[in-house]
């Protein structure tokens, strides 16, 4: 499913894409270094509905949403 | 031989808008094939994009991401005619780059 995120905190270091339900949560992470733009769109498998959370390390610290994902016919691996 | 990557970099303002599609399995190491065996795990594990010899974007992937992997992301710095290039590594150890210029 696709997945998008962006964000207006200063001096973004990394964003991190986890799915809680999966078999291996953390599903992708991104290096942000200085100059590129913090903001990524990708596609991610999921096995079932479930919490997905976007980690942005902005100066140091981690930010953190999360939105719940509903995977109705098949989802993966099934 | 053609390359696995295909690159659309295009220059808005300051900004280099980057999308990228991948082809390449993403198997997950989970799924069955029709004989009832596993397919073993075989995905890209990290994605780079250099512009003028400066990484400008680093991708950890996992299994979960997508088959034919399509990722969206923008720099600043760039203009119009500088090249980037793209590569990944998957977890067998192959791997591919493409060089493409900002349009």
């Amino acid at each position: 499913m696709p997945i998008a995120v962006t964000t207006t905190l200063p001096d973004v270091t990394s964003i991190a894409f986890v799915v809680s339900e999966n078999p291996f949560a953390l599903a992708a992470s991104y290096k942000i270094p200085e100059g590129t733009i913090p903001a990524v769109s990708n596609r991610l498998k999921m096995a079932k509905t479930s919490n997905v959370i976007a980690l942005v390390e902005s100066g140091g610290k981690l930010y953190s949403v999360t939105k719940e994902v509903k995977v109705t016919v098949g989802g993966c691996g099934g | 031989m053609a390359s696995s990557i295909r690159v659309r970099a295009i220059q808005n303002g300051d900004v280099t808008d980057v999308q990228t599609l991948i082809q390449h399995p993403m198997d997950t190491g989970l799924v069955k094939d029709p004989k009832g065996e596993l397919i073993p795990a075989h995905f890209i594990q990290r994605l780079t994009c250099e512009h003028n010899g400066k990484t400008v974007f680093l991708a950890d992937w996992g299994t979960a991401v997508s088959k034919d992997p399509y990722v969206k992301f923008a720099f600043k710095g760039g203009a119009k005619g500088d090249e980037i290039k793209v590569s990944w590594v998957d977890n067998k150890g192959a791997t591919d780059s493409l060089t493409a210029k900002i349009q």
